[in-house]
């Protein structure tokens, strides 16, 4: 069994406007040392496999084709 | 005229859609999405609002890969008329029909009102019953329809005229909602037969209801 962890952010450049409240919200709270804020989502993929590369070039399919929308979207994918 | 109409798991203007269109006198047909055709007589395909697949991962993300969505891409790729109207938008842009991506709106709040519209370009079957520039008033009511493009594209949809509609205030000055890039409400592609608008002109059929204006959008389909 592989682990993957696929995180999908707003690309740099959009817009993040959740990040910005979180942003807003956490200055109000007195957490000035905040420089920005990113909001993103994770997604945990078990996969019935062992090779490290197939699974790699399968999640980058996945991410690619349905878990990120890359016209906005950036991802990352870390196996464990 | 028939105009078929897609039906999702979550999808709920698929019937505030066909009143629309049989009040304009077309013959309608919900088309469940497990469908693998669209019916043969249809001339337009609306993809309705709504919340498909409970707008889970994003919105018309799931969507996307029900087996209708093929007999869509190869009517679309036929010339067919398509319009997505709100979910039917975002549905539209993730299967790579419409350019973009519709983001969480700016605000973050989903956004229920009427709201005022410009016609920007009234260059293609759907909105030639309309002038540019005049202004129509139609119900918004989404979450995640802030409309987003690069500028590469933007520059592309603009020197094609395939920006149909725009927020505006009641005088057709610019009162941007939700942070779409430009104020987009509405775009079609590049061939002018796939349309897509987060406003639902299917809602703004009764005066008594608040608003008629979405007669004369929807009606541009009728005459060839």
């Amino acid at each position: 069994m592989i682990k993957a962890i696929v995180n999908v952010y707003l690309k740099a450049g959009v817009l993040d406007s959740q990040g910005k409240a979180v942003h807003h919200a956490l200055d109000s709270l007195g957490f000035n040392a905040v420089k920005d804020v990113r909001v993103g989502k994770q997604i945990v993929l078990q996969l019935d496999e062992t090779d490290k590369e197939k699974a790699m070039s399968d999640v980058t399919e996945m991410c690619e084709e349905l878990l990120a929308n890359t016209v906005i979207e950036d991802y990352n994918i870390e196996l464990v | 005229m028939k105009v078929s109409i897609l039906q999702f798991p979550g999808t709920n203007c698929e019937y505030d859609t066909e009143y629309a269109f049989k009040k304009l006198g077309a013959d309608t047909e919900i088309v469940w999405h497990k469908s693998q055709n669209i019916p043969n007589d249809t001339d337009l395909l609306v993809v309705a609002g709504g919340f498909s697949y409970g707008d889970y991962l994003r919105s018309g993300a799931i969507a996307k890969f029900s087996p209708v969505m093929k007999a869509v891409a190869e009517y679309a790729a036929e010339g067919g008329k398509v319009l997505g109207i709100c979910n039917g938008f975002q549905v539209l842009t993730e299967a790579g029909l419409l350019p973009g991506a519709l983001k969480r709106n700016e605000g973050l709040h989903f956004i229920s009102k009427h709201h005022h519209l410009k016609v920007v370009s009234n260059d293609n079957v759907f909105l030639k019953k309309l002038s540019n520039g005049d202004v129509v008033n139609i119900p918004i009511a989404h979450h995640d329809g802030n409309y987003y493009i690069d500028e590469a594209g933007l520059q592309e949809l603009e020197a094609n005229g395939q920006v149909l509609l725009k927020y505006t205030d009641a005088n057709g000055e610019i009162q941007n909602p939700n942070g779409s890039v430009e104020s987009i409400a509405g775009i079609c592609n590049k061939e002018k037969n796939v349309f897509g608008l987060m406003p639902h002109p299917e809602r703004a059929m009764e005066a008594l209801l608040g608003s008629a204006d979405g007669v004369n959008m929807l009606q541009g389909f009728f005459e060839s």
